[in-house]
C-alpha cells in the first residue's frame, strides 16, 4: 500500500447528496477534506427523479439550507419549475417543490465544490476502512494507495454490492452506467457492522420527441416562484411546465402479463423496498381496484428531450416496458432512452449509530445516506451535512451537534434511525414529527441559523442579514401587542367592516391578527406601514400570533420531555447488571446503548418502569 | 431527576374485608387529604397522629366511608416529602372510590414503585435497601404486564381496540391528504373522517359510563338474565340469591315481572334482574314483560343468556343473540343434570358455563365469570393493580373522549388541516395508555394499506 503524502482531517467517501454536504460542511468549518467518488462526472447526481423538495423534504432542504448547506442554493440557481404545496393546509405543512435541471444541478455542486478551500476531489474507489486500535485512521483505495484521516464519512449511496435487476436479467452496478463498490461492505461486517440489504427502483427516461404533450394535461410552476435558501430573495430564470398522464385497464393487463418474469414476484429480489414509492407492477397488485394510475412526466432538463415518469418504476423486463409505456395516452409512440430499473444494495443497520452519526462500532466513523437505510436526496444531504459537521467538530476537539426532535426534522429523522432501526428505505414524512407545528419551514433559519453561526458553518454575512430579520420580527411583534384600535380611532365604517360594531374597549394589533381571517393586508387599513416589511417578516408575524396557543402547547410539550432527551446516560454503563431490568429491556438497551434516556424511551420494548429503573440506577453510580 | 408533584396510589393489597390505605405523597399532600377528609373532632390534621373523620365527595358532599387518617410532615416520612395516608374499609370499590377523590383533586397516580424512587432520591433509604425495592417493583411490573396482557385479550381491550381503530383509520385519512397532496388520493375529509370518529365517540361514551366507579359503588354492576321461557331463569336467580324469590313452575311464562335482587358477588355488588321469557306471546301481561327485558338488555352491564342445556339451540335462542347484540355476556347452559346435551354455535362455546341449579354443579363458575367480567385478574398479587388500572383506565377513556370531542368542533369549524391531527393524537395517546400501543408506524402502516401513494 502505498501511503499519500498528506494527513486529511476529514475523508468523504462518496458524491452523492450526503457526500457533497459533508465535505463542504467540513471544509467550510475549516477542516483540511478529501472528497473520494467512482466517478467525477457524477458529482450530485439525481440518479432518479429531477426534483427537489416536497412534503417534509422541503423542510429538510430549508434546515439544511438555515445551518449554511449548499442544497438549497444548488435547487434555487438550477431549478426549471417551483411549487408550493398544501397552501390551504397550514404553515407547518406547506412546503417547497422545484423540478432540476439534472445536468445544471451536477455541475453547479461540482462547481462550487472545486472552488472550495482546503477541500480536495479525487476519483478512486475505496476497498476498506484503514484502522488503528477500534477507530479509522484512514481509507485503502483500489489503486493501492492509502489515504490517512482523523475522521471518515461513508456515504455510499446504492453502491455497495450494486446489483440491477431489468426483469429477469441482473448484473452489478452502483447505478446505470456506473460501477459498484465490491468488498466495502464485507470488510464493515468483518469489523462488526450489520449488513443488510435494501431495493428501490426507478422508471425509464422517455424520449420527449415520442410523447403527444397536447393531449397531456399540463402543470405549471408558481407564478411567483419562491426560494428555497433563506439567502436568495427571487427565483429569476423561467419556468417550464410538467404534463400528467394516466395508465389505464390495458396498462394493467400488460403488466400482470409480465409478472411471471419480475424479479420481485420471482423472488429474485430480497432486499426490501419503499411502500411509499412502489413500482407500478406492486400498485397494480396490490390495488387492483384502482382503474388507473397518475404519473407526472417530469422533464429531466432544459437541454434534453429525457423525461421522467413519476410512479412508474418497474423492474419487468424490457419488452413489458415497451408495450406497457406505450400503452399509457398520450405516449403510444413512445421511445424508451433508458429503461427502467430496480437495484438492491447494502445499508448498515443505524441503530449502530450515535445521534451524531458517528458509529458505536468503530470511533471516528461516520456513515450518511442510503448507507444508513434511507432514501432521497434531502434526507441523504441532511445526513450528510451532519456527519460532516460533526466530524469537523471531532477533529477541533468540541462537543457534537445533536439536533432534537423538537428542533428540526433532521433531528426527528436521525432520531428515529438510531432509536428504531429501519426496515425499508426510510424518507421524512411530516407525520413522523410530534412538534410539526414547531418544525415550519418558515421558521427554519429561526430555529438553525444560530446554530450553524456557532459551529463556524454559516458566513458572516449571511448571519447579520438574519439577525437584522429576527430583530425585526420581534420589535414588530412587540408593537403589534402594545399598539390599540380605540372605538373612537376607528370609526363605524371601519368596526361594521371588521365585525366589531359595538366594541367597547380599545383591540390591539396583535388580537386583530389572532382572527383566523384577519392578515397583514387587513391590518394595513389601520397600520399601513406593515406592507413595508418583508414578507417573509409579515408571514411570521402572522403565523406566530395567529398560532400562539398551538405552539405554546407543543412547547410545554417539549419542556416536558426534555428531561429525559437532556439526561445522558454514561457510555461505559453495563445495562445487563442493573438488577431490576427485566432481561427482555436489558438485552434492548445492551443492543441499542442509547445516548439519553429519551432515546432508551423511544426503543420499542423499553418501558415507562424500565425507564424509571434505569434512571434510578444511574442516580445510583451519581452517589457511588 | 424527578419533577416534585403529588402522587397518590392504593398502598395495601385490596381483599374483601380488612382496612384499604391511600397513600398521597408531596407538597400538596395534607391540603388534598383535608378537601376530602374530615376529622371529627373538627380540627385538622396535626403531624404523627391518628385522626377519626369522615371521607366524603367535595364536589357532592356524599359521604364515602369513615376511616382514620394519619399526616406525617417531611421528611419524616417514608419519602421525606409530606406523606397522609387515608385509611377507610377494604374491598375494591370503596378503596378506589377513595383513590378517586385524591385524583379528582388534581393528584397523579404513582407509578409503580414510585414511592420508593422518591425515598431513594431523597436519601430515605440506601443503595442496597433500593435495589431490593427494584427488584421488587420489576416483579412487579412484570405482574402489571401479566394483567395487561390478560386484559388485551379481555373484553375492555377489545372495545378499545374497536375505538383506536377508528381513530387511526381517521388520522391516517388527514395525515395521507396532508403528506401526499400530489398524489389522487380520494379522501372527503367530513365525510370519511367522521364517519370513523362519530361511533368512536358514542362507543367511548359507553365505555366511560361503563367505568364509572360512582355508579358502581351506588347501584352495583346490572346484570340481567335473558333466555327464552321456561329455561331455568328464576331457578338460576334464587340458586345465586340462595333463597326462591321468583315464582317457578314449569309453565312457560310464569315470570311476568321484572325481577330484581342486589346479591353480593365476591364482594362485587351484583343486582340481578330476572326477566320474562322472551317469545312470541298473546299473554298482554307477558309481552309487557317481554319489552321491557329487551329494553333492559342495551343497559345492562352483563347479560346472562340461559339457554337449556338439555335441549337443542333454537331459533327463538337465536334471535336472543340477536337481541344482546354487541352485549358483553355470558351463556348459561341449564339443566347439566338432565340427559341431553345443547350443541351451541362455535363461537358460544367459550363463554358457555353448564350449571344445574339442582345439585349446584357450575355454580362457582358461573360466580367467578360474573367476577372475572367486571375485575380483571384474579391472582392476590395483581390486585392492587386491577384498581389501580382501573381508575388508570377511566381516567384515559375520559381524556380520549374529550379529545375526540374537541377534534369534531374543530372540524365542524373548519380549521386548517395541519391542526386536526393534535386532537385524535391527545385521543390515541390516552387509550394507547390503556393498552400500551404507540401510533406513529401504524398510521403510516395504514397510509400505506388503504392508499396508493409512489411517486
Amino acid at each position: 500500500m502505498i501511503v499519500y503524502e498528506k494527513n486529511y482531517d476529514v475523508i468523504v467517501v462518496g458524491a452523492g447528496h450526503a457526500g457533497c454536504e459533508a465535505a463542504l460542511a467540513a471544509a467550510r468549518m475549516g477542516a483540511a477534506t478529501l472528497f473520494l467518488t467512482i466517478n467525477l462526472d457524477a458529482i450530485a447526481l439525481m440518479s432518479c427523479n429531477p426534483a427537489i423538495g416536497g412534503l417534509a423534504k422541503g423542510h429538510l432542504v430549508k434546515e439544511i439550507d438555515a445551518l449554511g448547506g449548499e442544497m438549497g442554493r444548488n435547487i434555487d440557481a438550477t431549478g426549471i419549475q417551483f411549487r408550493v404545496l398544501n397552501t390551504k393546509k397550514g404553515p407547518a405543512v406547506r412546503a417547497s417543490r422545484a423540478q432540476a435541471d439534472k445536468q445544471q444541478y451536477r455541475l453547479r455542486m461540482k462547481y462550487v465544490l472545486e472552488q472550495q478551500d482546503r477541500l480536495d476531489l479525487k476519483q478512486v474507489e475505496v476497498t476498506g476502512l484503514y484502522l488503528e486500535d477500534d477507530a479509522v485512521a484512514g481509507v485503502d483505495t483500489k489503486g493501492g494507495v492509502r489515504y490517512l484521516g482523523k475522521t471518515v464519512v461513508l456515504t455510499t449511496g446504492t453502491f455497495m454490492r450494486g446489483l440491477i435487476h431489468i426483469g429477469l436479467v441482473h448484473y452489478p452496478g452502483g447505478r446505470a452506467g456506473d460501477l459498484p463498490s465490491i468488498g466495502l461492505s464485507d470488510h464493515l461486517a468483518e469489523c462488526g457492522f450489520e449488513v443488510g440489504r435494501l431495493k428501490t427502483g426507478t422508471p425509464a427516461r422517455l424520449d420527449g420527441r415520442t410523447i403527444d404533450f397536447h393531449r397531456l394535461e399540463p402543470q405549471y410552476g408558481d407564478e411567483n416562484p419562491i426560494p428555497f435558501s433563506f439567502s436568495n430573495e427571487r427565483i429569476d430564470q423561467p419556468q417550464v411546465p410538467c404534463h400528467i398522464a394516466y395508465t389505464n385497464q390495458k396498462s394493467h393487463e400488460i403488466i400482470r402479463s409480465g409478472l411471471d418474469r419480475s424479479p420481485l414476484y420471482a423472488g429474485i429480489i430480497e432486499g426490501i423496498g419503499p411502500r411509499y414509492c412502489p413500482s407500478i407492477e406492486d400498485k397494480v397488485v396490490r390495488f387492483p381496484d384502482k382503474d388507473r394510475h397518475q404519473t407526472f412526466i417530469e422533464p429531466e432538463g432544459r437541454d434534453t428531450v429525457e423525461v421522467y415518469p413519476s410512479g412508474m418504476s418497474t423492474s419487468l423486463p424490457i419488452d413489458i416496458q415497451w408495450a406497457f409505456y406505450r400503452s399509457i395516452e398520450g405516449l403510444e409512440r413512445v421511445e424508451i432512452m433508458r429503461p427502467a430499473y430496480a437495484i438492491e444494495y447494502d445499508y448498515v443497520n443505524p441503530i449502530q449509530l450515535h445521534a451524531s452519526l458517528e458509529t458505536k462500532v468503530l470511533r471516528n466513523l461516520y456513515h450518511a445516506g442510503q448507507i444508513n437505510g434511507t432514501s432521497g436526496y434531502e434526507e441523504a444531504a441532511a445526513q450528510g451535512l451532519m456527519a460532516g459537521i460533526n466530524a469537523a467538530l471531532r477533529v477541533r476537539g468540541n462537543e457534537p451537534l445533536v439536533l432534537g426532535r423538537s428542533e428540526a426534522y433532521i433531528g426527528v429523522m436521525i432520531d428515529d434511525l438510531v432509536t428504531l432501526g429501519t426496515k425499508e428505505p426510510y424518507r421524512m414524512f411530516t407525520s413522523r414529527a410530534e412538534y410539526r407545528l414547531l418544525l415550519r419551514e418558515d421558521n427554519a433559519d429561526l430555529r438553525l441559523r444560530e446554530k450553524g453561526y456557532a459551529i463556524g458553518l454559516l458566513p458572516d454575512e449571511l448571519w447579520h442579514s438574519f439577525l437584522q430579520k429576527r430583530d425585526l420580527i420581534n420589535e414588530r411583534l412587540e408593537f403589534l401587542g402594545k399598539e390599540r384600535l380605540t372605538p373612537s380611532a376607528a370609526g363605524e365604517d371601519l368596526l361594521r367592516d371588521w365585525d366589531l360594531t359595538g366594541m367597547q374597549n380599545a383591540i390591539s394589533y396583535e388580537q386583530l391578527l389572532r382572527r383566523p381571517e384577519f392578515t397583514c393586508q387587513d391590518l394595513a387599513r389601520i397600520y399601513p406601514d406593515i406592507m413595508n416589511l418583508p414578507e417573509s417578516v409579515r408571514d411570521q408575524l402572522e403565523i406566530q400570533i395567529k398560532y400562539k396557543g398551538y405552539i405554546d402547547r407543543q412547547l410545554e410539550q417539549v419542556e416536558r420531555a426534555a428531561k429525559l432527551e437532556d439526561t445522558k446516560i454514561p457510555a461505559d454503563i453495563d445495562f445487563t447488571s442493573i438488577s431490576g431490568l427485566s432481561t427482555e429491556i436489558q438485552e434492548k438497551l445492551a443492543r441499542f446503548r442509547p445516548d439519553t434516556l429519551g432515546q432508551a424511551s423511544r426503543i420499542p420494548g423499553v418501558t415507562p418502569a424500565g425507564i424509571t429503573m434505569l434512571s434510578i440506577a444511574m442516580k445510583a453510580r451519581g452517589v457511588k | 431527576m424527578y419533577v416534585r408533584d403529588t402522587i397518590a396510589a392504593i398502598s395495601t393489597p385490596i381483599g374483601e374485608g380488612g382496612i384499604g390505605i391511600v397513600r398521597i405523597s408531596g407538597p400538596d399532600a395534607l391540603p388534598v387529604a383535608q378537601q376530602i377528609f374530615r376529622t371529627k373532632s373538627g380540627g385538622g390534621l396535626k403531624s404523627h397522629r391518628f385522626c377519626y373523620g369522615v371521607i366524603s365527595d367535595s364536589a357532592t358532599g356524599d359521604v364515602v366511608d369513615e376511616g382514620m387518617t394519619v399526616y406525617m410532615k417531611g421528611p419524616n416520612s417514608y419519602t421525606r416529602e409530606d406523606v397522609v395516608e387515608i385509611q377507610s374499609h377494604g374491598g375494591t370499590l370503596v378503596v378506589s372510590r377513595v383513590l378517586d377523590l385524591v385524583l379528582a383533586a388534581g393528584v397523579r397516580l404513582a407509578q409503580p414503585g414510585e414511592f420508593t424512587k422518591r425515598a431513594f432520591l431523597n436519601g430515605r433509604i440506601d443503595l442496597v435497601q433500593a435495589e431490593a425495592i427494584m427488584d421488587v417493583i420489576s416483579s412487579r411490573t412484570d405482574a402489571s404486564l401479566a394483567l395487561a396482557q390478560h386484559q388485551r385479550e379481555g373484553l375492555l381491550s377489545q372495545k378499545i381496540g374497536k375505538v383506536r381503530d377508528g381513530v387511526l383509520h381517521a388520522l391516517a385519512f388527514i395525515e395521507a391528504v396532508i403528506d401526499f397532496p400530489e398524489e389522487d388520493i380520494d379522501v372527503a375529509i367530513e365525510a370519511d373522517v367522521m364517519g370513523r370518529i362519530a361511533p368512536a365517540i358514542d362507543d367511548l361514551k359507553t365505555l366511560v359510563e361503563g367505568f364509572d366507579e360512582g355508579r358502581v359503588l351506588r347501584d352495583g354492576v346490572s346484570v340481567v338474565i335473558a333466555g327464552k321461557p321456561n329455561v331455568g331463569k328464576s331457578s338460576l336467580l334464587n340458586t345465586l340469591l340462595k333463597e326462591k324469590r321468583a315464582i317457578v313452575t314449569s309453565v312457560p311464562g310464569t315470570t311476568r315481572d321484572l325481577i330484581e335482587e342486589v346479591v353480593n358477588i365476591e364482594g362485587l355488588p351484583v343486582r340481578l334482574l330476572d326477566t320474562a321469557g322472551i317469545r312470541e306471546s298473546d299473554d298482554h301481561v307477558e309481552q309487557e314483560g317481554v319489552r321491557l327485558t329487551l329494553e333492559r338488555i342495551p343497559r345492562a352491564d352483563l347479560v346472562l343468556f340461559v339457554v337449556d342445556g338439555s335441549a337443542s339451540f333454537t331459533s327463538e335462542d337465536e334471535s336472543i343473540l340477536q337481541a344482546i347484540g354487541t352485549k358483553c355476556f355470558l351463556v348459561v347452559k341449564s339443566k347439566a343434570d338432565l340427559p341431553g346435551t345443547c350443541v351451541l354455535p362455535g363461537a358460544l362455546e367459550g363463554k358457555a358455563v353448564s350449571l344445574s341449579t339442582h345439585d349446584g354443579t357450575g355454580v362457582a363458575e358461573l360466580r367467578k365469570a360474573i367476577h372475572h367480567t367486571f375485575v380483571h385478574g384474579h391472582a392476590t398479587d395483581s390486585r392492587e393493580y386491577v384498581a389501580v388500572s382501573k381508575a388508570r383506565h377511566r381516567d384515559a377513556l375520559v381524556r380520549a373522549l374529550a379529545a375526540l370531542e374537541s377534534f369534531r368542533l374543530n372540524l365542524e369549524a373548519g380549521v386548517n388541516h395541519e391542526l386536526l391531527p393534535i386532537d385524535l393524537r391527545d385521543a390515541l395517546e390516552a387509550l394507547g395508555s390503556v393498552t400500551g400501543e404507540t401510533t406513529t408506524d401504524d398510521v403510516l402502516d395504514l397510509i400505506f394499506s388503504s392508499f396508493c401513494i409512489g411517486k
